[in-house]
């Protein structure tokens, strides 16, 4: 197998591009592709600065590492979520990352600056651990990037992620969440703008990107997420991508162009109303946010292992999907 | 060969000479879903990998297995 642009030895194919790519070229590729989804989309201005939300992931470690070879002003910020060790292997990896670099990494930690941690706040309220992760860390970045200075919060959705999560709002037909699924959420009274420069590359280029730079990200998944229903609907795509290259592409910018808009206005009356959070001051439709109702209620109650949570996770299963977790990306 | 996999961890020791698309084959995972790693590098689908090769065979999707 042959590189499409120099005809060396390739590492890599890339069915949906028809293209195989040697290492060198490869990356240039991946380069490229955000470079152009930032234009695109206008995510990012000249000079802006940039937090970049660190997991330890292929992702997030390949978003920051590739926001700084485009020349941009990244600065990262992880959380520690308190999930065994599976959370301090994600903080090692992040850390390596930036010391490798000599960048600055911003962290806060659940259990030292809130007194609770995921695994606990699932226990405690009962619901699927996901809710209070995906909770915590946008309030948490959100804050950090409007406290902070940054012109723009960067996270780690890649194409994957956002046409798994298209297929989910379209299967329940969560007509909110489809208009507020676009590459870029502007700026607004109390929310920094958001931005998902990585939505032109699959997950498996970014984890190739991560192996060809010498990235090493945390390859095993996060504990709690094992068998979700995200995880099942990339499957399903992966199935038809097989099969058919270049549907997941077509499935997501489609949308973008042809109905993303006819959705807009039903996620802006979601958002009228917004005051802020007698609490905390972030912008929230009722009197105290979701963050500080859940800080309020988890704060000091027993740890909960995570192992005693997976044990458990089985019984409440169905009790889970009965409630429709719901299916949406920040 | 030498195949490493992931979620859980576990290894295989298989046959060669065999293409890393017969390897996936075998295997029954989706290519798509996986990278196939050697040393420092990855290696595409018309590879042909020797009994004394050593590959990962590294999950990509978030929260998958292989």
């Amino acid at each position: 197998m042959k590189c499409t642009v120099c005809r060396g030895p390739a590492v890599i194919d890339l069915r949906r591009h028809n293209a195989n790519f040697c290492a060198e070229h490869f990356l240039t590729f991946c380069r490229e592709q955000v470079a152009k989804a930032i234009r695109r989309h206008d995510m990012i201005a000249p000079g802006e600065r940039v937090l970049v939300a660190v997991s330890g992931g292929k992702d997030s470690l390949a978003l920051w590492d590739l926001l700084l070879e485009l020349g941009y002003d990244a600065e990262g910020m992880t959380i520690g979520l308190g999930i065994g060790d599976y959370s301090d292997a994600s903080s090692a990896a992040s850390q390596a990352f930036a010391d490798s670099r000599g960048l600055a990494l911003r962290h806060v930690d659940l259990r030292d600056e809130f007194g609770y941690d995921i695994p606990t706040a699932a226990a405690v309220t009962r619901r699927v651990p996901c809710s209070s992760c995906g909770l915590s860390k946008r309030h948490l970045i959100d804050a950090a990037a409007l406290d902070g200075g940054f012109d723009v919060v960067a996270t780690g959705h890649n194409l994957d992620d956002e046409a798994a999560v298209l297929l989910g709002n379209v299967l329940h037909w969560q007509t909110e969440y489809l208009g507020r699924q676009m590459p870029v959420l502007p700026e607004r009274d109390g929310f920094p703008r958001k931005v998902k420069p990585l939505v032109r590359l699959g997950e498996r280029e970014t984890a190739a990107y991560c192996v060809l730079r010498g990235i090493d990200y945390i390859v095993d998944e996060c504990p709690m997420a094992a068998g979700n229903r995200h995880l099942r609907y990339k499957e399903a795509l992966n199935s038809i991508e097989a099969v058919s290259p270049g549907t997941k592409h077509a499935f997501y910018f489609e949308f973008l162009d042809k109905a993303a808009d006819r959705f807009q206005p039903e996620a802006a009356v979601a958002q009228d109303g917004l005051r802020p959070c007698a609490s905390c001051g972030a912008p929230t439709p009722t009197e105290v946010c979701a963050f500080c109702r859940l800080v309020d209620r988890v704060s000091g109650a027993e740890p909960v292992p995570v192992e005693l949570l997976r044990a458990g996770r089985g019984r409440g299963r169905n009790r889970a999907r009965s409630r429709g977790a719901r299916q949406a990306t920040s | 060969m030498r195949v490493l996999l992931r979620n859980p961890r576990r290894e295989l020791e298989l046959a060669g000479p065999l293409t890393v698309t017969k390897l996936l084959g075998r295997l029954d995972l989706n290519r798509e879903s996986v990278l196939v790693v050697r040393g420092d590098t990855l290696v595409p689908g018309d590879t042909v990998l020797d009994d004394d090769d050593v590959v990962e065979i590294r999950p990509v999707i978030s929260g998958g297995s292989a």
